[in-house]
């Protein structure tokens, strides 16, 4: 029951956000309500009993990433976005989009009511970091290696990036 | 196990309660004579020019794109170091090549001069 | 309500107003052991030994006119403090103070609340607590201030890789992510004395994640006159205030649970209570060693900082989790 209620909560919060940080003309705000959003979206995977991927969404996505975003909208000085944007398809178009989300999202609901009964709590290592680790290193281990050649060619990618714009432009 | 999570924030907003009392108390206090040369913006006693929402140098933000990768990999390290002894010795071969990777983007990085403070 | 959350809300009422308590008593013991070092006398006037001198302190910035600059982000300018004490709070919520001790014949944890993976939260909780500071610095809107805040965000995500890298290798040593697991597994003995580089790692990196001397280029008053400060004023010039002297013991609280065993110590089991008192001796250790420091060290360049960081710091933890899994592997 109390899980119910801060389930509701919780998600009131997200959505309350997850809006302000579209709407929102100041482009810090928009960040800080998308910080936000990521936090609430933490403690859902609280909720779920995935503690280790609540603690990496917090570190990565609100820690690093975000940390990241702002840098860059303090750096252009972009804070206050103009009244006049350069989005003019990209707004009819988004809109259809989100429709299309939400319809999907309807859609499935309504047709598989039975599909979103509660499902039973989760097998015990369930979530668990040392499970999540052995599988990680085991079953998983050509995506995970794979995954480490990826973040190579992004740090290629973001030193060529850095050469090219750096203010001395060696 | 939830519970756990639920103390830390109880233990939050109590701790903000308490404070708030104290906010609260200051707020009546606190003596309040504004006038605008006390709302300037403070340069050593020199008129400030414009505001300081302009750009700055980009290095800051390579600093940054680096620090997401290499926490991503940290956070990668965390899983495998618990469950580490479960692994054995092929645990250790396939992070190694997992952190050699990365040691090499490092090292890549430092060799075209992105690390260098200018 | 549930008896857990009774017990939990009179820990963590006990655990803030310790904390509040020890924030005042810290900045006097400062003041004090830095005039020592200086061969000064230091506050003396308010009661003996200026022992009330904190609270004076209080009293003056309770009555200091409080003003936001007119052209700042007024919003985001009175929650910054607010936000940063967040993360300065949120730390003390995964540390064992004590063993497992009974008191008034109720068996207890010296310890709000013992997660699964408390490591990971405390990784998780460091590393949101540079916001309070940049939006410090950028809802100001002064120059000094926007660099100071800058600086101090790139600073503390410089230092965080190889922190976390240090704590990797604890993790690696005793197998287990639970923050009392971590403090029981060094019943043979310190981590200190077996991750000798992790330890000086974590040191390192947690005085720049504190901003401490050396690494206080954030409030280099030469150059950026008070950094994100500047502007503050008052009541939200003492939150910051003393999210800087909790950080401060926050710090030695990490330091003592992953390196110097904690709350353990010698007939520490036939009277848990002791482990309190050694846990608290270790701390108040460890914050004489940062003010000695800051008595001592001349602060370190910015170019200097980020290639600590990046060239020295980063590369050597990273060999350092690789020396220990290669070690650890024989070993097992």
């Amino acid at each position: 029951m109390g899980e119910l209620i801060a389930f509701y909560l919780l998600a009131g919060i997200a959505v309350a956000t997850a809006l302000a940080m579209v709407i929102t003309r100041n482009a810090v705000h928009s960040a800080l309500f998308l910080v936000l959003n990521l936090v609430v979206v933490a403690v859902f995977y609280l909720l779920l009993g995935a503690p280790f991927v609540a603690m990496v969404q917090i570190a990565v996505y609100a820690g690093a990433v975000m940390v990241l975003f702002l840098f860059v909208i303090m750096m252009l000085g972009a804070e206050r976005v103009g009244g006049t944007t350069g989005l003019r398809w990209q707004v009819p178009l988004a809109g259809a989009l989100g429709a299309a989300l939400i319809g999907g999202t309807l859609f499935a609901f309504l047709r598989a009511p039975a599909g979103l009964a509660p499902v039973g709590s989760p097998p015990v290592p369930f979530g668990d970091p040392a499970a999540i680790g052995e599988r990680l290193l085991t079953t998983y281990v050509l995506p995970f290696e794979i995954t480490s050649v990826l973040l190579l060619i992004a740090m290629i990618g973001a030193v060529v990036l850095a050469r090219d714009s750096g203010p001395e432009g060696k | 196990m939830l519970q756990g999570y639920a103390v830390v924030g109880l233990y939050l907003l109590l701790s903000f309660a308490l404070l708030g009392v104290v906010l609260l108390l200051w707020w009546f206090l606190r003596p309040k004579k504004p006038n605008p040369l006390k709302l300037e913006t403070y340069e050593c006693g020199v008129q400030t020019v414009g505001d300081a929402w302009v750009q700055f140098r980009a290095q800051y933000y390579i600093f940054a794109l680096i620090f997401v990768l290499f926490d991503v990999e940290a956070v990668f390290l965390f899983p495998w170091a618990v469950a580490y002894n479960q692994l054995g010795l092929y645990a250790v071969i396939e992070m190694a090549l997992f952190l050699l990777l990365l040691l090499g983007g490092l090292l890549y990085a430092w060799r075209k001069g992105a690390l260098e403070w200018a | 309500m549930a008896p857990f959350l009774v017990e939990a809300a009179i820990k963590s009422l006990i655990l803030v107003l310790l904390l509040l308590t020890g924030f005042a008593y810290l900045t006097l013991a400062e003041r004090k052991l830095i005039a020592d070092f200086q061969a000064r006398i230091g506050p003396n006037r308010a009661g003996p030994y200026g022992l009330l001198q904190p609270l004076a302190d209080a009293v003056k910035l309770f009555f200091k006119e409080d003003f936001i600059p007119e052209y700042a982000d007024r919003v985001l300018f009175v929650l910054a403090p607010l936000i940063t004490l967040i993360p300065t709070l949120l730390i003390f919520a995964v540390i064992p103070f004590g063993p497992e001790l009974t008191l008034f014949g109720y068996r207890t944890r010296l310890q709000l609340t013992d997660v699964h993976v408390g490591v990971l939260y405390i990784v998780a909780v460091t590393s949101i607590s540079v916001y309070g500071i940049t939006l410090a610095g950028w809802a100001s809107n002064n120059k000094y201030a926007l660099l100071g805040g800058i600086r101090a965000s790139a600073q503390m995500i410089s230092y965080e890789l190889a922190m976390g890298l240090a704590i990797v290798s604890v993790v690696l040593t005793t197998g287990t992510l639970q923050v009392s697991g971590i403090v029981e597994a060094q019943r043979n003995g310190w981590l200190i004395f077996l991750q000798p580089v992790a330890a000086v790692i974590f040191f390192i990196t947690g005085l720049a994640e504190i901003k401490r001397a050396p690494f206080d280029l954030v409030e280099a008053e030469q150059e950026l006159t008070a950094g994100y400060l500047t502007e503050y004023s008052s009541m939200k010039f003492a939150l910051f205030f003393m999210s800087e002297y909790v950080k401060m013991i926050g710090f030695g609280a990490l330091m003592t649970t992953f390196f110097l065993g904690g709350y353990l110590g010698p007939f520490v089991d036939l009277y848990p209570g002791l482990g309190v008192v050694y846990f608290t001796l270790k701390v108040g250790f460890l914050i004489f060693v940062l003010i000695w420091l800051r008595a001592t060290l001349p602060r370190i360049r910015y170019d200097q900082l980020m290639s600590l960081g990046w060239k020295v710091l980063l590369p050597l933890s990273l060999a350092n989790v690789m020396g220990t899994a290669v070690v650890v592997a024989l070993t097992a």
